[in-house]
């Protein structure tokens, strides 16, 4: 029998960033017993990390901006393949979440008149990010960070769930184990949501913490729940390529947001040879039309520097494959050149501070080296648009592990907003969820102990491999077969080599106890991160096109037909099968926006 | 790429534990962080640390590098002598756990005590209109990561415990100085500041000031300022009278 602590709640939400926090808030203001979950300290999630800002159609500084517009630009990044109905909720509804952070103390830079100020990004018509400064996430994950522990939520902090668990068809609860000491905590809930964020340590380039092991995308897919999209990751263009030790930190797109603009080894401006035919009426053809456009948005066309980020990321790859890259292997990112240094320093302090402290290289004087590196996972849990339930009753999921708000490729900007947006709703269906059962759901303690058993066994186990050998393996497999270009040869050989990585995984073994214990911490984060790892790849080899983040080599261009489907993965008495599926049919009179020129 | 190797030593075990030393390579451009990770991976898989963004930007992995507490992803390897060995211990103010990692829930105790921000009414047209200027120096507070090297650092209870019950510190004397600046909060906090918080306990030595990896100007603009607030509402006749006559009580 495994020894265990026992909590019960109405609600359990797992991960604490910015969807989690706002789940738990509405949760617990709807009257559920509620408790936050999050693998590190309260305050650390990924969010904090964000920086350009929080895209919502406020129109403080463009008012012909409007959810509409909103909503068209998104679908459009999303290269339409988005679930409409939330890209939908997402834009009518992210200027209120934006005013209700407002109200609970976050404070957005100001216009000339006082209210929230909007920055550009790339695929947004207008100004549309509410920031503060570059350091956007942690205004925002402080807020809410603060308003959950004055609602008196209870936080289980460096708790990390490795299963849901199930009574029949229902979410009964979560096992997981505490952190510090090592030991095992069940908590008993009807229902659970899941905002767990991504899955970017399974590749070796990404701007994502260890955090990001792709948690919540595997236990709802070991729940039993169907995933979307999992072939979408995002490279965000502008990661820092040197020194190699911090290759994959973020800059971010509120450098071009703010005048910056990408030049190769010639000095060229090379954005301007990369234009797509989807974004040729609206991008500017000179650098001239340009530039103006940053002080006239109605006189010239946005810069190509703006392209949505799947396009930069394959533009970037581009020139550094035919020779024109930066001495690290990047291009350059200018801003030096674009702006005073004090203008530098006020809009982007952290990214000065960044470039000084870690590559000696001042951004007000100099360019910096950038490329791409792996940064979202548009692709997720398969959810209701309104409430956020997954396919298993009393399973929620909201913001980064949850699939459809983004489509093929997500705009900057859009994921705070989705967090704010789909966290509400998603904490909002769950309490009610909850609160209308009939009958709780019960758990079956022998499912219990064999779960703790299989915990503890890289403690036990004859195997000799080491935890993090492997894991670096996986991210080196990751990185060059199923990165940003890809080909069928080349996702076939990494199905092989997860095979071997999965039997690797199973021979880990663990010194030490069970006390704060990295080494069997991320022992026990290789199982989400090999299951997300094959849905990425099986799904990269199922969608036989190019749209969006995904580009096949193979097959260049993008296929009308696949634009009508999701690739759908489930897992059935431990196999995968993968299926296409229709996507829901955008109504007419959305429709209409979206053919909006 | 260089890889030249260095001498590390690493506080392991409990406060019985002690320093163990690692020969391990470190490679042009790293930061200690890098290398401790790279024991981490090779030498001492269950070697205890916290970490997370490895970027300035979420403070998690503080600890004391040679003696000086700092962000170990934020310390460059070449801010050493070649040859030099870095001695890397855990932040000492706060109970130990294991290794490098420390119980830091006195900061989280501490945060549930600060009474909420409490908005005035919306402008009208549903807005809140505030000028830039007015929220300059909030904005600077906000930049505070929690790393808790500040809360580290201060003598107040770096070497007296028993200051601890009495004593918020200077991360949440940033915390009270956002909200009392906060041009929208209409809640006030002075009373149970000087009465609870310790704030008297502060004699500006500016330590803090010193380690914050944001350059948050921590006495300077923080703590200096609720000090004459403070005396400003004690010394102020007309409030120490409405305070007599309404027993006002410490909003919680």
């Amino acid at each position: 029998m495994a020894e265990y602590e026992t909590h019960e709640f109405d609600v359990i939400v797992v991960g604490a960033g910015g969807a989690g926090l706002r789940a738990a808030i509405e949760a617990s203001a709807q009257g559920a017993r509620t408790a936050l979950v999050c693998k590190s300290l309260l305050g650390k999630a990924h969010t904090v990390m964000a920086e350009g800002g929080i895209a919502a159609a406020l129109g403080n500084v463009y008012p012909e901006d409007d959810w509409q517009v909103h909503f068209r630009d998104t679908m459009r990044g999303g290269k339409f393949l988005n679930n409409w109905a939330m890209a939908q909720l997402h834009a009518q509804e992210a200027p209120d979440r934006v005013l209700e952070l407002e109200e609970w103390g976050a404070l957005f830079d100001r216009t000339a008149d006082g209210r929230i100020l909007q920055r550009d990004f790339g695929g947004h018509r207008y100004a549309r990010l509410a920031h503060v400064g570059d350091r956007t996430g942690l205004e925002m994950i402080r807020t809410l960070q603060q308003h959950a522990v004055h609602k008196g939520i209870d936080v289980f902090m460096e708790c990390t769930i490795i299963r849901l668990l199930k009574d029949g068809d229902r979410i009964a609860g979560a096992f997981g184990y505490w952190r510090e000491s090592g030991r095992f905590v069940m908590f008993k809930a009807p229902a659970v949501v899941l905002g767990t964020g991504g899955i970017g340590k399974a590749y070796k380039i990404t701007s994502n913490s260890w955090e990001y092991t792709g948690d919540g995308h595997a236990l709802a897919l070991w729940a039993g729940a169907d995933l979307i999209d999992m072939e979408f990751v995002q490279f965000h263009p502008t990661g820092m390529v040197w020194p190699a030790s911090v290759s994959g930190i973020l800059v971010t797109e509120g450098v071009r947001g703010d005048g910056g603009v990408l030049k190769n080894s010639n000095g060229e401006r090379f954005m301007f040879r990369y234009i797509p035919e989807m974004y040729r009426a609206e991008t500017a053809e000179t650098e001239e039309e340009a530039d103006r456009w940053y002080t006239d948005k109605q006189g010239a066309r946005r810069t190509p520097d703006l392209l949505p980020r799947d396009e930069v990321a394959r533009a970037i790859n581009a020139e550094v494959k035919a020779g024109r890259g930066s001495p690290h292997g990047g291009v350059f990112l200018d801003i030096a050149s674009r702006g005073s240094p004090d203008y530098i320093k006020r809009r982007l302090p952290s990214m000065y501070h960044q470039f000084l402290q870690l590559a000696d290289v001042d951004i007000t004087k100099e360019p910096m080296e950038v490329g791409p590196t792996c940064h979202y996972m548009m692709g997720g849990v398969r959810v209701d648009a309104e409430s956020q339930e997954s396919t298993v009753p009393g399973l929620f999921a909201a913001g980064e592990c949850a699939g459809g708000m983004h489509g093929a490729n997500r705009l900057g900007g859009n994921s705070l907003s989705d967090l704010l947006v789909f966290g509400r709703r998603a904490g909002q269906y769950a309490a009610q969820y909850a609160a209308g059962l009939e009958s709780r759901p019960t758990v079956d303690p022998a499912a219990i102990d064999e779960l703790a058993a299989q915990a503890v066994a890289p403690f036990e186990v004859g195997g000799a491999e080491n935890p993090y050998a492997v894991q670096q393996d996986l991210q080196e497999c990751m990185h060059n077969l199923v990165g940003i270009i890809r080909t069928e040869d080349e996702l076939d050989k990494a199905l092989e080599e997860l095979t071997v990585l999965n039997e690797r995984a199973a021979r880990v073994k663990v010194e030490g106890h069970r006390q704060y214990n990295p080494g069997w911490h991320l022992a026990l984060d290789l199982p989400p991160l090999l299951a997300v790892s094959e849905c990425i790849t099986r799904a990269a080899r199922e969608r036989r096109e190019s749209r969006g983040a995904q580009t096949r080599d193979d097959y260049p261009d993008t296929d009308p037909e696949l634009g009508k489907v999701n690739v759908v993965v489930r897992q059935r008495d431990g196999d995968l099968s993968l299926s296409l599926e229709p996507l829901p049919v955008v109504p007419d009179d959305l429709r209409k926006l979206l053919e909006d020129q | 790429m260089t890889a030249d190797t260095v001498t590390i030593r690493i506080w392991r075990g409990d406060v019985d534990g002690g320093f163990e030393e690692y020969g391990v390579a470190a490679q042009e451009g790293e930061v200690v962080l890098d290398v401790v990770h790279r024991v981490q991976a090779t030498q001492a898989n269950d070697l205890a640390v916290r970490w997370n963004c490895k970027a300035g930007k979420c403070g998690s992995c503080s600890a004391e590098v040679n003696g000086i507490p700092r962000l170990m992803c934020m310390t460059r390897m070449n801010l050493f002598e070649p040859g030099e060995t870095i001695t890397i211990a855990p932040m000492k103010t706060f109970p130990l756990i294991r290794d490098l990692v420390t119980d830091v829930s006195f900061n989280y105790e501490m945060a549930k005590k600060v009474p909420p921000f409490r908005p005035k009414p919306r402008e009208p047209d549903g807005t809140y209109r505030m000028r830039q200027e007015d929220i300059d120096r909030v904005q600077e507070f906000h930049k505070c990561i929690e790393c808790f090297l500040c809360q580290n650092t201060c003598h107040v209870i770096r070497d007296h415990d028993e200051n601890e019950p009495a004593f918020a510190g200077p991360r949440m004397f940033v915390r009270y100085a956002a909200l009392e600046m906060h041009p929208l909060d209409t809640n006030d906090r002075r009373e149970l500041l000087q009465d609870r918080m310790g704030l008297g306990m502060c004699n500006i030595t500016k330590c803090c000031t010193e380690v914050c990896p944001e350059d948050i100007h921590i006495t300077d603009n923080a703590i200096i300022p609720l000090k004459e607030r403070v005396v400003d509402d004690r010394y102020d006749p007309v409030m120490w009278v409405a305070r007599k006559l309404r027993r006002r009580k410490s909003p919680t």
